[in-house]
């Protein structure tokens, strides 16, 4: 793995994973079709981090698994297009797209125990995807999957390499799969809530050992969360996502310190803050994505937000803004809170 | 893992003791007997009690079943009154136990062979024309009795065109060289290939019909379980590194997939020996099943003990296999 330092966030130099106006409708014949993703546009420039956030269900694990090209292969529709260094990956045949895979972008998911094949020794699902991008035999393979091991923070990892994933924690199985996902030096990974299924300590450790191999090897990162707090660590800029659409986009300094569109808002209320004041409950914000209105005549979080005006319920909101800051409102919070 | 086997085979002892008693006293509660099979029903008084104190039936069920086990634990398990009356009944087992085993062996090729690619192709195509045709192909495999399945294929095959033979497990008149008693075998291994060749189209039809319940059960659950392994979380892990399908199939998809395949193959073993004994009386193979079938019709307790008995024995047996193999794919089950 190389271990040369790029600089973190060259802000405006040419993106590495261009998305723009992504949509996925799912419902095959005799369906209402269900669009769950709804014109995403965002850039990824090379070495930096950028968070997609949002609740449940609001389609941040369909962006990503459309852009891998993972989504099942009948009853949805994928348009739009996902520029990776010069080339639309949605246009890509199969067997091309496979080239890429695990090569030039790798994805790590939300379950590790259930991520890992579980009759397979983990030094084999490790050197798997070296034997098929380097052309690397297993026997040559098999050394660097133990220093990956190791870089990844696993004791004793030439042990580890005979194990089964049964036989690994959840935290050690989290970090075998980012060493699978960084086995070939992607310039783009994926990290679909990486956290999510750890305990709360060992969630700090997955994080702070993925920001400290961005850095180290100057990865990109897509960074996939429903908590703002994972966020505020990691990520150069973020993308807040409502039921399909990116609703604010900013700097990770400025939307924290000047959160403008009302659900960023309601997102910020509900992290659990170690400096609250005692007995300050959280606030979450009221009701669910099942109240949600259809964007095309409408904000979708109108039925939920504290700001709603008429036209909100009437009209949509459109995109103000470009691919580095941007809002999605009527009706946002003033500029100085 | 030792210990495991050990203990297998120790809980399999008590099960065959068990099992014992329990044919022994079954066997004896079922009408008639050997006395009316071997003299029919009009007989004096005088001759029957004669016979029955030769055979040792006048004594208390207790004492018959002592004196059975005293002479079967020196591997002494009677002789035939009527299959093949004076004959050791142990012997017959072992003279008809290969017309069986290849019978059988044939069949749980024809069902692992067709049932698990089947099963695959059908899961990946869910839905397709394809997957729709072969699931009900397989649901009328289970449900048409294999006697009439086997009726069926002699029918058309052998008696209407004349394409394979009617019944047997060797044309007569050809002179081929026994070594184990397994006819294919046999002819391969003394290169007697015309022999080799004459029994393997004998087996073509009995193997089929006998294939057909488990080819049906195992593509099914192939089906099922490959289903259920394509929704896996590390299957798409898989796709995410880039994996070819190739790999994807066999490594990460298959693998995974066969463990409850395993183990029905070895709940099948059941499934064949019972439609051996419809098969073989179909096709005149003159293995167990067939032995099985005559000895019920003439009340031959001797020979039906140790038939019963070694079914259960062999039954107990795969699936110890079964449970061995399971265990060697699966890394959860041997190393806790
Ligand atoms: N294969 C699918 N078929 C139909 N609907 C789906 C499918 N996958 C996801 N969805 C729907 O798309 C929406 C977004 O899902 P997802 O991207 O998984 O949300 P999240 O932001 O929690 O990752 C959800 O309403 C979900 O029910
Ligand atoms: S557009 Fe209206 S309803 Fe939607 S977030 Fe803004 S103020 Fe709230
Ligand atoms: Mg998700």
């Amino acid at each position: 793995m190389s271990t040369q330092r790029i600089q973190p966030a060259a802000r405006h130099g040419e993106p590495l994973l261009a998305v723009r106006d992504l949509r996925v409708t799912f419902g095959r014949r005799g369906e209402e079709p269900f669009r769950a993703v709804d014109g995403v546009s965002f850039d990824v420039r090379p070495g930096q981090t950028v968070g997609l956030v949002g609740e449940s269900g609001c389609g941040k694990s369909v962006t990503s698994l459309a852009i891998m090209g993972l989504l099942p292969t009948r009853g949805n529709t994928v348009e739009g297009s996902a520029v990776f260094d010069g080339e639309d990956l949605l246009s890509l045949s199969a067997p091309q797209m496979r080239d890429r895979r695990g090569a030039d972008i790798a994805m790590i998911f939300q379950d590790p125990l259930s991520s890992l094949n579980p009759v397979i020794q983990i030094g084999r699902q490790v050197t798997e995807v070296m034997e098929r991008h380097q052309g690397l035999s297993r026997k040559e393979a098999m050394p660097k999957a133990a220093d990956l091991l190791e870089r990844v923070g696993i004791p004793d990892p030439t042990a580890r390499l005979a194990n089964y994933p049964h036989q690994l924690s959840g935290g050690m199985r989290q970090r075998a799969l980012i060493a699978m996902a960084l086995a070939c030096q992607p310039r783009l990974l994926i990290a679909d809530e990486p956290t999510t299924a750890l305990d709360v300590t060992i969630q700090a450790q997955i994080l702070a050992l993925l920001k400290e191999l961005v850095v180290e090897t100057g990865t990109a990162m897509v960074m996939i969360t429903h908590d703002l707090g994972v966020v505020a660590g990691l990520c150069d800029e973020v993308n807040v996502l409502y039921g399909g659409k990116i609703v604010e986009r900013g700097d990770r300094h400025t939307l924290f310190a000047r959160p403008r569109h009302p659900y960023t808002v309601g997102l910020l209320n509900s992290i659990p803050r170690l400096d609250a004041p005692r007995g300050e409950a959280l606030s979450p914000i009221p009701g669910s994505v099942a109240d949600n209105l259809p964007w095309d005549s409408a904000c979708a979080f109108a039925p939920r937000c504290p700001n709603a005006l008429d036209v909100c319920v009437r009209q949509t909101p459109q995109w103000d803004g470009d691919d580095v800051v941007g809002l999605r409102c009527f009706n946002p919070m003033a500029v100085s809170r | 893992m030792l210990r495991f086997v050990v203990r297998r085979l120790l809980q399999m002892v008590g099960v065959l003791l068990v099992l014992s008693l329990l044919v022994f006293v079954w066997l004896r509660s079922l009408p008639g007997g050997p006395v009316s099979a071997l003299l029919g029903e009009r007989q004096t008084e005088a001759r029957r009690e004669a016979l029955e104190q030769a055979l040792g039936l006048d004594q208390p069920l207790p004492v018959q079943y002592v004196r059975f086990m005293q002479r079967a634990l020196q591997g002494d398990f009677g002789v035939s009154t009527q299959v093949l009356p004076g004959e050791d009944a142990l012997d017959i087992f072992l003279s008809r136990l290969p017309a069986t085993l290849e019978l059988s062996f044939f069949a749980l090729v024809i069902a692992v062979a067709l049932g698990i690619p089947l099963g695959y192709v059908a899961a990946r195509r869910k839905g397709t024309a394809l997957d729709t045709t072969t699931v009900i192909f397989s649901l009328v495999g289970v449900a048409v009795p294999v006697f009439f399945t086997a009726f069926l294929l002699k029918y058309f095959f052998a008696v209407e065109w004349n394409l394979l033979p009617v019944s047997g497990r060797q044309s007569i008149g050809l002179d081929a060289t026994r070594v184990t008693g397994l006819f294919v075998l046999d002819g391969i291994l003394t290169r007697e290939w015309d022999a080799a060749w004459d029994a393997l189209k004998h087996l073509v039809l009995p193997s089929l019909a006998l294939a057909t319940i488990p080819f049906a059960v195992v593509f099914r659950i192939t089906r099922a379980s490959v289903l259920d392994v394509l929704d896996e979380d590390y299957v798409r892990t898989a796709e995410a590194k880039g994996l070819t399908a190739r790999v994807i199939r066999g490594r990460h998809v298959l693998r995974n997939a066969m463990l409850p395949v395993v183990t029905t193959v070895g709940l099948q073993v059941g499934a064949l020996l019972s439609g051996a004994v419809l098969t073989e009386t179909v096709f005149s193979w003159r293995g167990v099943g067939q032995a099985l079938a005559e000895g019920f019709l003439q009340k031959d307790y001797p020979v039906l003990q140790v038939l019963i008995m070694a079914a259960a024995a062999i039954y107990v047996l795969v699936n110890l296999l079964v449970d061995i193999t399971y265990a060697l794919i699966d890394p959860r089950i041997r190393t806790r």
